[in-house]
């Protein structure tokens, strides 16, 4: 396209960051040295159809420079033929990217509702006595921190993440943390002597199931991480790993399909669709893929998770990465797709590493690429790193993300197994269902659809945070009631006394202690007017000021909606401020009034919100306003 | 002066310029593929559409009446502002008429109480945050769903911000802009593919901008002015305009339509001349012309100064 | 394929549905000296040698036909002259061409693939194919090239050549071109002539007239003097402006009708003010795509200003014509019932269709959205199409080493012609008129962006600033055509001009390149 640009120009370590990314530019009208030949015949074809290059590349500048710059940004337009102005637009969509010149070495500090209930205000408060405000440079203008939301680090809060920008660039994980470890590692960053491992996955401290001699039923989706994780292929497969893939393979693709739908298996991202009507419904579509060239099949494991409270698929993918591939990859082969994407959230860096490195090995050995198992089945799969937007975990929002554009959810239908990635079928699947495929595929469906119950089949992980004994994730069979999860978990801490629960996240709802004995089912939550979303269960002892966790909720959902939709963007807008008036006692009107205002705001945008978020944006808090009367 | 000889000589039978060509068969676009009707029920009465219409094109065949914002026929809809949803029977929430496409038997409602509440919210958060005063057909829909802004408090966060004056054709004033998307998509794909402007940032501060918020003398804007001819609320308006209505002299009532065809290159772009007391006071184009579809370049859209240039004018030595 | 053409600025509109063609998977190919704005938006750019068109031209069709791409089957139904045409371009190997062009042969051959290969294809050009000296073998260099591949007469696909002003086409329709009638009716023909003869009750001279160049010629010879101009501004449009002042000053009597007192009014003995046409008139015009639009008056005319007509009429008067005050649409009713081709476009269907594209013969006629169709018939109708044999021709003023450099001229997107009408709207992208050249001649004349420097041709010289443009190679210069108030564009070209069409090659001028001293 006719592009048109400042006259900013890249540095020589924009360039080379962006280089990194996409190699040395074909010729001169990509931003290369003239060549005579670029001044008689110029093709497009190089930078043509490569604008789902445009996020890695902008992270390769976040990563590289600490900031993207005017001339970094007209940079990558003239390298991806997409307009500055557009590249401006996707940038600024996300959290992970600065516009504006700040020091290389970040530290996010999480102030998010799992973290406040392990210290993270006071946390907060000793930063900005030692280091300054937050958002102000620090240790002599060589760092900066910055309040996040959650970091999917619940089980050790309080969380931080320091990343560290320049041409090594590093990332370090800190959880718990305190005030003087983030200075130490702030120093130790500015030294350039972080460690080289972005985290390290303690079971003691995330996976508590670990430490049991034995439970029951067994543990299908830990008991590799249970027994000490396996993140290099040589164990992976000694503790049963590709056994799935190769059934699969042997069962062919409907012989597969034929024991996913007997197993009954809902996706565990929320929506709890059958994944084997998802499937088929690509499955179906393959003839016309082999009719016509210019069409394809896409899987992608959904890894954004992002939903606060929630960390189960970062421990999946840091301790057991290969089963993830593995159930990737039996996607493909059902389906018919030859590409397949994981879209990992920004803000996992160790579970980023391990993940490449499962693919990485997973080619070396022949379970991924040209002819998998010598069984003909072509298959590769791609990382993708969201760059902090919650956004981004609904499904048609990713599809923009990893296309190039701005991550905002597409109008449904058409669905994405008709028009998703690339408006192509496509298949979504969250990283805990695809790991439970392998088993599956081993055991036989029917005897998955054993556990659990009729319409909650299978075993479901749960993330518990907050006021508990023992946080982490933990896995059960589903119908096992709250108050046996709980129990499991060594029972409510803090005070000891519970206040309340939050399911399923920021979108979920909470529940009082009166309803511990609803089981852990999709029909059982739903029948108090909850859900099981993403598996989070947060408790809250009765010290905790449960309004300030709503407004909490409330500013999550004021920073997290995309705004493309007038409901959403300005309802949680609305939202916040009706909550900070209620919170501050001076309501419009009475506080029933004001109240009845935020239910009717509420109605609105779940009923006419183009995506999941904004529909959600309200159910915590209308949940809450339900169970007690908090503000009067 | 020599003869016209393009032709072979050895060729007798080329055509010869004095002679008439005979006339051929009137030459035909290929036949469209024919769609099948779809049959569906808007508030209780029957419809039958073509396959491919929307909910939106039903409704307005049975003269049923749908507020919209975002929608314009020229773009792709975004469906975004939401103020055109309606009840669909088995759907767990609304769905915007403009973009949602029928299927057989859909059952809809457009003025059930969910609808109307929705409706009314969605005009009230836009109404609560951005200036909706050059937005005639927004007094018009408030006044229908009968919704009240104010109730927001005074202290409601707002849009509001200052005036965008960079340039003697246009102004942009953001505080009238309810991000329909209709600019950018006139800028983009739809139109224009300049892509000067784009949405920037997240949420509510999220933004029509361009790279870095420069100034649109430094953006790759050609000042086509599409993005002006789809604007509903007059964030972006012709500096003509928004001079007049500075000066107290804009006056809709006193103004007239004529289309003619554009002065400058051979295109044949219908340009809508809108005048006031004998004067060009802004350009526009139909929609529906096959030439332009409203898109008009910058010399159609503001090259018509030299017409107000009066011959009293001392020629210029 | 948009050969000499920068639509993106000079045509946006059309421009406009070419990107819904590429979003739809069609592709493009922009055959240009510079990498415009249009090129970069091509699948290929091929950045020929100004003026080496026929060379490129005639390679793209061996290329086409040694690949055994062209269609024989087409080429057998509805053209002459292939034998001798293919033995013709037998010479223009892939490797001449690139020796005579600049463009790779590689690029060449994809571009002939293409063009031959694709099931659609439409060939446009402007003025970088007819501003030269040999403007009408360009043209047919072309025109050989779409019935080679039989992309003619088919929907989508056919030759367009976009016109630059509202309503050039119009003019030619109406009959202002030296030998023919409205409706492109030949004058040499006496059935044609005695048709009007008898409708306007005059006898007409059975032979053609004067185009411009010839006009200006005669100028010269002393055959014209005297000269009535409407709506033209040649004191600044016509290459080689000393020449032409000089033959215009030259003249006994001059009559300029404008609305405004260009420079070509300063030298006229009386100046007609009159009305701007498309906002003050009524009437009609034709566009590009033939379409005969109405025009209408949306403003009236300031005091003292006179319609067109109303001029024209009350001059006849004088003359001793006495053609009474018909209104345009009675004028238009003449047009139809003389000109078979505008016969069915009353003005209230025109108003009902939103304009006819012609011919439309009748009433019932739906007008034709392409040309030509009658090359498919089975029989065909008419004659057929000939192939013509055309030999590159290098541009008449050649580079050496006192003109090293190669001079084109062009339109900038907010501006027109010689800025007439245009200079009166404050567009914020015009900046002062500039030399560009390549970045690589600016190192290499040691120029700094903004330095003005002198730029002399054979004919004359000016002094403009300097801009770098990367869309130009080096040894190639550009001037726009609109502001020669600022750079007199045309005290630097030359009016070699095509015998056939009367144009001037405003598109190859060999200029050098002078830092001034400082002062």
């Amino acid at each position: 396209m006719d592009i048109h640009l400042t006259n900013a120009q890249a540095t020589a370590e924009e360039r080379v960051a962006v280089d990194s990314e996409l190699g040395v530019p074909a010729s001169s009208w990509q931003g290369g040295q003239r060549q005579t030949s670029d001044t008689r015949a110029a093709y497009n074809g190089d930078s043509h159809g490569q604008r789902h290059r445009l996020l890695p590349t902008l992270h390769a500048i976040q990563n590289g420079i600490g900031w993207i710059s005017p001339g970094a940004l007209n940079y990558v337009a003239l390298r991806l033929d997409i307009a500055p102005a557009e590249v401006h637009g996707v940038a600024s969509f996300y959290g992970m990217f600065a516009l504006e010149a700040r020091p290389r070495i970040v530290a996010h500090v999480c102030d998010d509702i799992a973290c406040i209930t392990r210290g993270s205000q006071q946390l907060c408060a000793e930063l900005e006595s030692t280091l300054g405000p937050a958002g102000s440079p620090c240790s002599g203008g060589r760092a900066i921190w910055l309040r996040s939301q959650c970091l999917g680090l619940c089980e050790r809060a309080p969380a931080v993440l320091i990343s560290s920008a320049g041409e090594k660039s590093h990332e370090r994980v800190l959880a718990p943390a305190s005030a003087r470890a983030v200075q130490f590692l702030l120093d130790d960053a500015i030294q350039d002597r972080l460690p080289a491992e972005p985290d390290v996955l303690d079971l003691k401290a995330s996976v508590p199931q670990a430490a049991q001699k034995s439970s029951s039923p067994p543990l299908r989706l830990l008991h590799r991480i249970s027994q000490g994780c396996a993140t290099t292929i040589e164990t992976y497969q000694k503790f049963g790993g590709y056994e799935g893939l190769r059934k699969a393979i042997a069962l062919g693709p409907e012989g597969t399909l034929r024991e996913l739908a007997a197993s009954k298996l809902l996706g565990r991202g929320g929506a709890a669709f059958p994944i084997a009507k998802k499937w088929e419904a690509l499955f179906l579509q393959r003839n016309l893929l082999q009719q016509d060239s210019g069409r394809a099949h896409y899987v992608i494991c959904n890894a954004d998770e992002s939903e606060p409270g929630t960390f189960k698929d970062r421990i999946l993918m840091e301790g057991d990465p290969f089963a993830v591939i593995e159930g990737i990859t039996i996607d493909g082969f059902v389906t018919g797709a030859r590409q397949g994407y994981v879209y990992l959230r920004g803000e996992y860096p160790l579970a980023a590493e391990r993940m490449q490195h499962a693919i990485d090995s997973a080619l070396e050995n022949g379970f991924l690429g040209e002819n998998i198992l010598g069984s003909g089945l072509q298959f590769n799969i791609e990382i993708r790193r969201g760059a902090g937007a919650y956004i981004c975990g609904e499904e048609t929002a990713l599809f923009n993300s990893i296309e190039g554009y701005r991550g905002e959810p597409r109008n449904k239908p058409p669905f994405p197994t008709q028009s998703g990635l690339f408006r192509q079928p496509t298949a979504v699947n969250n990283v805990e269902t695809l790991v439970n495929v392998p088993g599956i595929i081993r055991d036989g469906g029917a005897a998955y659809a054993k556990l659990g119950t009729d319409n909650s089949a299978g075993t479901r992980l749960f993330c518990l945070c907050g006021h508990i004994a023992k946080p982490g994730v933990y896995e059960l069979a589903m119908g096992a009631t709250l108050r046996q999860l709980i129990d499991l978990a060594g029972g409510v801490a803090g005070n000891g006394k519970l206040q309340a629960i939050l399911l399923g996240g920021a979108a979920g709802a909470f529940v009082s202690p009166k309803e511990l004995d609803t089981p852990l089912t999709f029909e059982g939550t739903r029948a108090i007017g909850a859900t099981l979303g993403s598996g989070v269960v947060m408790l809250f002892d009765e010290t905790v000021d449960l309004r300030q966790i709503l407004l909490r909720i409330a500013s999550f959902f004021h920073h997290e909606t995309c705004g493309q939709c007038v409901p959403c963007r300005v309802g949680v807008t609305r939202q916040e401020e009706s909550l900070l008036r209620l919170v501050s006692g001076k309501p419009l009107g009475s506080a029933a009034q004001e109240i009845a205002m935020l239910r009717e705001m509420g109605q609105a945008m779940r009923d006419a919100s183009i995506c999941g978020l904004g529909q959600t944006a309200s159910s915590a808090i209308e949940s809450a306003l339900q169970r007690w009367s908090i503000f009067s | 002066m020599s003869e016209i000889v393009i032709t072979n000589p050895a060729n007798f039978d080329a055509p010869r310029p004095t002679i008439p060509l005979p006339r051929g068969p009137i030459p035909a676009a290929p036949p469209k593929i024919a769609r099948r009707s779809i049959d569906i029920k808007i508030d209780g009465q029957a419809i039958s559409v073509p396959e491919g219409s929307t909910i939106l094109d039903a409704a307005k065949e049975l003269g049923i009446e749908t507020p919209t914002l975002c929608y314009l026929e020229s773009l792709t809809p975004v469906n975004v502002c939401r103020v055109c949803v309606v009840e669909l029977e088995g759907s767990r929430t609304l769905v915007p008429a403009c973009s949602r496409k029928v299927e057989p038997n859909m059952s809809i409602k457009t003025d059930s109480e969910r609808v109307r509440l929705s409706r009314r919210i969605v005009l009230e958060f836009l109404a609560s945050s951005v200036d909706l005063s050059t937005a005639p057909n927004m007094r018009e829909y408030m006044d229908r769903y009968d919704a009240h802004p104010e109730r927001f408090g005074e202290t409601r966060a707002t849009v509001a911000q200052p005036i965008k004056i960079d340039n003697d054709l246009y102004v942009r004033d953001y505080s009238k802009c309810v991000l329909c998307y209709k600019c950018v998509e006139a800028c983009g794909v739809d139109a224009q593919n300049t892509f000067a402007i784009a949405v920037a940032g997240r949420g509510f501060s999220a933004r029509i901008a361009t790279e870095f918020d420069v100034p649109l003398p430094d953006s790759a804007c050609v000042y086509c002015g599409n993005c002006i001819g789809v604007c509903p609320t007059g964030a972006l308006m012709f500096k003509s305009e928004y001079d007049m209505r500075q000066a107290g002299t804009w006056d809709e009532a006193r103004q007239t339509q004529t289309d003619t065809i554009c002065p400058y290159c051979g295109v044949g772009c219908d340009l809508t001349v809108h005048q006031q007391d004998g004067k060009i006071v802004r350009v526009t184009s139909p929609l529906d012309h096959s030439v332009t579809h409203g898109n008009l370049c910058i010399k159609g859209r503001f090259g018509w100064q030299y017409v107000q240039i009066q011959p009293a004018d001392p020629p210029e030595e | 394929m948009l050969w000499g053409s920068n639509a993106r600025e000079t045509h946006p509109i059309f421009f406009h549905h070419l990107l819904k063609g590429l979003r739809n998977g069609a592709e493009l190919y922009v055959i240009d000296p510079r990498r415009t704005s249009s090129a970069q938006w091509a699948t290929l750019w091929l950045g020929l040698d100004v003026g080496s068109d026929i060379s490129l031209a005639n390679a793209v069709a061996r290329e086409i036909i040694a690949a055994g791409l062209h269609d024989e089957k087409f080429i057998r139904h509805a053209t002459s002259g292939f034998d001798a045409y293919k033995a013709h371009v037998e010479k223009y190997t892939l490797e001449r061409a690139e020796r005579e062009t600049g463009v790779p042969a590689a690029a060449i051959r994809k571009m002939a693939h293409a063009y031959a290969k694709a099931p659609r294809a439409q060939l446009c050009w402007t003025l970088g194919i007819t501003e030269h000296h040999n403007a009408v073998d360009n043209v047919v260099a072309l025109i050989n090239l779409t019935i080679l591949t039989g992309h003619v007469g088919r929907y989508g696909s056919g030759v367009n050549p976009l016109r630059g002003q509202n309503n050039v086409q119009g003019g030619g329709d109406m009959g202002a071109i030296p030998d023919r009638f409205p409706g492109f009716q030949h004058v040499e023909n006496d059935e044609i002539r005695a048709k009007y003869e008898k409708a306007w009750g005059v006898k007409i001279q059975p032979k053609r007239g004067w185009h411009l160049s010839d006009m200006f010629e005669a100028m010269e010879h002393g055959a014209l003097t005297t000269l009535y101009v409407l709506g033209e501004n040649p004191a600044d449009s016509e290459a080689d402006r000393h020449r032409t002042l000089k033959r215009l000053t030259g003249l006994e009597f001059m009559v300029v009708q404008d609305l405004f007192y260009t420079k070509t009014a300063e030298l006229a003995d009386v100046v007609l003010p009159a009305a701007a046409g498309a906002f003050e008139n009524e009437g009609t015009v034709t566009s590009s795509e033939r379409r005969v639009q109405r025009v209408r008056r949306t403003v009236a005319s300031p005091d003292g200003v006179r319609d067109d007509l109303d001029i024209i009429f009350d001059l006849a008067c004088r003359l001793g014509h006495n053609w009474g005050a018909p209104d345009p649409e009675t004028i238009w009713n003449e047009v139809r019932s003389l000109s078979p081709m505008h016969g069915g476009m009353s003005y209230r269907r025109l108003e009902e269709l939103g304009g006819i594209q012609w011919p439309c013969y009748d009433e019932s006629h739906p007008g034709e959205m392409f040309l030509h169709g009658r090359f498919w018939s089975d029989p065909l109708i008419g004659p057929r199409a000939p192939f013509s044999v055309v030999e590159f021709e290098p541009p008449v003023d050649q580079l050496d080493e006192q003109y090293p450099i190669r001079l084109t001229t062009g339109r900038k997107l907010d501006d027109y012609n010689t800025g007439v009408q245009t200079e009166k709207f404050a567009s914020p992208l015009r900046r002062e008129v500039a030399l560009e050249v390549s970045p690589e001649d600016g190192l290499h004349y040691a120029l700094l962006e903004g330095e003005r420097v002198r730029v002399t041709s054979r004919r004359g010289s000016v002094v403009a600033p300097v801009k770098f443009d990367a869309a130009l190679r080096p040894g190639l210069a550009f001037l726009s055509v609109h502001a020669h108030d600022q750079v007199s564009t045309n005290d630097l070209t030359i009016d070699a001009v095509d015998p056939r069409s009367g144009t001037s090659e405003f598109k190859a001028t060999a200029i050098r390149i002078e830092k001034l001293q400082p002062v």
